[in-house]
């Protein structure tokens, strides 16, 4: 009933699938956050400064409950993976070291800064630290997808009685796999931070707020986006094709190629079944799997037969393969669609501003299932080759993982939902502010008379509004909107 | 590879690294959480000030949490899996109270007003789950890191010990950063708070000696013999002099408000080396040797070469952060 393996699988998937969710804002979030910045340092223009400080906030909140949800991470691979450590340690060790070192401290310590000392430091420190903070996220996603890479595809070590020392930390560090994971997931940070921020600001103009700000981070959002998003596509695949060298049976299990097999094709869909070793309702493209992976109509493929026994579970990949890439195809379907409309009309339609409200956490839905197949698609093994999962594991008594797992797992969907709805309720609190604030600090004659205006041609908009709708003004009443 | 020095000594120094970040991660997250579990309740204001007072901090505070765990857990793997297997469920509580109280600083700060209240209730809750598991693991791990119903009723007053410790560390950093009523309510706890603090570091050096073969064994030899009995006196004169200055600035007699927070400072280092020294040279009590549970030399040696570099810098920026943020808590601004 209680088998800790499994339990402590579902433990470590879920405290890692919550904890990414974080990290995946705040690494593209806090280089967004150093661009606002920057362009309100050159230009002095409030609009700027505006959208800082909205962001800013969701930046803390992200990357408070990335910080809290990471330090489990570092405690249970001690308490229910020991044999992790045990096996690998002189190798994954060092790398966690140098994240701590290099990365931790430095987003740490100058988050107080970047969040509290706009008025206790000069601007260029301030600046400075916004720079840290986004720095200090991106050095630790280099370590931590240096060490999952290796974990993928290690090399650079040997054996010496069953424990892996380093002997050239140059290949350790790039690893066949990791150019290509770290970039993917870069871009992936960068696509969520899209969506998230084109989402809220949709959001807040759908509710009526015509303020510079939103209509301004729309905009930014959705052009990055439109830019991006293909072009992960192509870093997908090329990461793909490394996969397929170097992981043969994870790119089998995620195409549901059950036997070796010459001009391949591409399962569009189908239910892949792993007693018969088929796929059962299938929708198929001749020859398409051999044409994306080999570039050729009749390359061969391995299929699964050829790794009996160590070979992913088929399901979970095949279908999270499937859910990624869908909602990277939606993605640059949507960015194009609404930048389109954006440089030509200047505004969106109320559908295209629900859609975008519909798509903010649809990054966090594609980097999960992305992770999912890259993960799951390593088992049986917890480092490819060298250490199986089931071999790893506690001897900790089930009941206890048991206990555990049911109150993170009670923890996460109360926080999650709280992250959730807080990030509406800023959204709602933002759109009754006023345009802006006279007293922001360095703003200087020309960002005094650049607020002045803008005041200026709030008001008559708004005396405009209020003669057509007289009821219609100030009366969103914020609390059931995050529901 | 290559290598700084032979295995044991490279053992010996990750032992002070860990035992260092452990020392430096009790100070540190030790004064806000001591002002999370002393969180004035029946005052906004008082609350938004208190939390002011450790905004920009918390967040690296805690992280020499994860450089103490992660440098155990990479310098001393069997050690990391025999003690946190032991602590298992405390630990994870653990880890539980520091998410509640995580979020909660954050979350109180964005929400509806009316929540307000129930973020600071999860924060001051969230605090003390932190500090009682805290405490009662190093209860548990002083009466030899097993479960027996004395190592139980220890833990559990090694808990009330401990959270009254962070008390007084908090509160001492609420008497520097503020002033007026609520720097009187901080040293109305501190004196109190200081007590129980003494009460437990005097039955820790009773009760250790005494079930710790080892721990006797270094205390009734020279040179540590002469140590034993100046330890507790070396404590009983800082809390006096805590007492004092507590007083003064109470009284308005000394504007030495930095004073009550050192010499907690100082208090919390003496206590921390003590029971080092007691548990050297092992690192599970009684079983197990660092130099027993340490990792490949060449896999330390790069660890503590980047660890040479980047901790002076580490300890340059938070200088700046301190700086920075230096005088008495004002309200706390996103700009």
């Amino acid at each position: 009933m209680f088998d800790v393996l499994i339990l402590s699988r579902i433990q470590f998937a879920a405290n890692i699938s919550f904890h990414i969710l974080f990290p995946t804002i705040t690494i593209a979030l806090g280089w967004l956050l150093f661009y606002f910045k920057v362009r309100y340092d050159l230009s002095k223009h409030p609009v700027w400064m505006r959208a800082y400080r909205f962001w800013v906030k969701v930046f803390a909140l992200s990357f408070a409950l990335g910080v809290v949800s990471g330090i489990t991470m570092s405690f249970q691979f001690g308490t229910n993976w020991p044999g992790f450590m045990e096996t690998v340690g002189n190798i994954a060790g060092p790398l966690l070291a140098y994240e701590v070192l290099t990365a931790f401290f430095l987003e740490a310590t100058m988050l107080g800064i970047m969040l509290f000392g706009f008025r206790k430091v000069p601007g260029w420190a301030h600046t400075g630290a916004t720079f840290l903070v986004a720095f200090g996220t991106t050095m630790s996603a280099f370590w931590i997808l240096v060490l999952n890479s290796w974990m993928q595809t290690p090399q650079g070590f040997e054996m010496r009685e069953g424990v892996a020392h380093a002997t050239d930390w140059f290949a350790i560090i790039f690893n066949p796999s990791f150019p290509y994971r770290f970039t993917h997931m870069l871009m992936a940070s960068a696509l969520t931070v899209c969506f998230l921020v084109a989402g809220i600001s949709a959001y807040r103009i759908y509710r009526g707020d015509d303020k510079k700000a939103p209509r301004l981070t729309l905009k930014t959002a959705l052009f990055t986006a439109a830019l991006l998003a293909p072009t992960q596509a192509f870093i997908g695949d090329l990461h793909g094709l490394n996969t397929l060298e170097y992981q043969p049976q994870k790119v089998a299990a995620m195409e549901g190629l059950w036997e070796t097999e010459k001009g391949a094709p591409l399962v569009l869909f189908g239910i892949p079944d792993e007693d018969t070793k088929t796929n059962r309702f299938s929708l198929e493209v001749p020859n398409l799997a051999s044409l994306i992976l080999k570039h050729d109509i009749n390359g061969e493929l391995k299929g699964l037969n050829e790794f009996e026994g160590e070979h992913p579970p088929v399901k979970p990949v095949f279908f999270g393969f499937r859910i990624m890439v869908g909602m990277g195809l939606l993605m640059i379907a949507v960015a194009w669609w609404t930048s389109f409309s954006l440089k030509r009309r200047k505004r969106l339609s109320k559908l295209q501003l629900m859609v975008l409200i519909g798509m903010t956490f649809s990054g966090w839905i594609a980097t999960l299932a992305g992770w999912y197949v890259t993960e799951i698609g390593r088992q049986p093994y917890l480092v490819s080759g060298v250490l199986k999962t089931a071999d790893a594991v506690t001897p900790i008594a089930g009941s206890n993982v048991m206990f555990t797992l049911l109150a993170y797992l009670s923890l996460y969907v109360v926080l999650l939902i709280a992250y959730i709805r807080t990030l509406f309720v800023l959204a709602n609190r933002a759109v009754k502010e006023e345009e802006y604030d006279l007293a922001v600090p360095g703003l200087g004659e020309q960002g005094r008379n650049q607020v002045k205006d803008a005041a200026q041609s709030a008001k008559s908009r708004e005396d405009k509004r209020a003669g057509h709708h007289p009821n219609k003004h100030g009366t969103h009443e914020p609390q059931n909107a995050g529901a | 590879m290559f290598e700084f020095a032979n295995p044991d000594t490279l053992a010996t120094i990750f032992a002070g690294l860990t035992a260092l970040a452990i020392m430096l991660y009790a100070v540190l997250d030790g004064y806000d959480l001591g002002v999370g579990i002393t969180l004035p309740m029946k005052n906004e204001a008082w609350r938004d000030t208190a939390i002011a007072s450790i905004g920009p901090f918390w967040d690296a505070n805690e992280t020499w949490l994860v450089l103490g765990v992660g440098l155990l857990l990479v310098a001393f793997p069997k050690a990391h899996s025999a003690i946190l297997e032991a602590f298992y469920l405390p630990a994870t509580i653990l880890l539980l109270g520091l998410i509640l109280r995580g979020v909660a600083f954050d979350f109180r700060a964005k929400v509806h007003p009316e929540k307000k209240r129930l973020w600071d209730i999860t924060f001051m809750t969230g605090s003390y789950i932190a500090t009682l598991s805290q405490g009662f693991m190093l209860g548990v791990y002083i009466m030899g890191l097993e479960y027996t119903t004395a190592s139980i009723i220890f833990g559990v007053f090694s808990a009330l010990c401990v959270s009254a410790a962070y008390a007084l560390i908090g509160n001492a950093w609420l008497i520097l950063k503020t002033s007026g009523d609520i720097q009187k309510r901080a040293i109305y706890i501190a004196k109190r708070a200081g007590v129980l603090t003494f009460a437990g570091i005097l039955a820790v050096c009773l009760i250790n000696p005494l079930v710790n073969a080892n721990v006797y064994q270094v205390w009734t030899t020279p040179p540590f013999a002469y140590f034993y009995a100046a330890i507790p006196l070396m404590c009983f004169t800082l809390f006096l002099a805590g007492y004092r200055a507590l007083k003064m600035v109470d009284n308005g007699a000394s504007d030495k408000e930095w004073l009550p927070f050192a010499i907690t400072i100082a208090i919390f280092i003496g206590c921390f080396l003590g029971l080092a020294l007691s548990f050297y040279p092992y690192v599970v009590p009684n079983s197990l040797t660092l130099y027993e549970a340490a990792s490949a030399p060449e896999s330390l040696s790069i660890i503590f070469a980047g660890t040479i570099i980047v901790v002076p810098i580490i300890i340059l920026y938070t200088g700046f952060a301190y700086y920075a943020f230096r005088g008495k808590a004002d309200g706390l601004r996103y700009y």
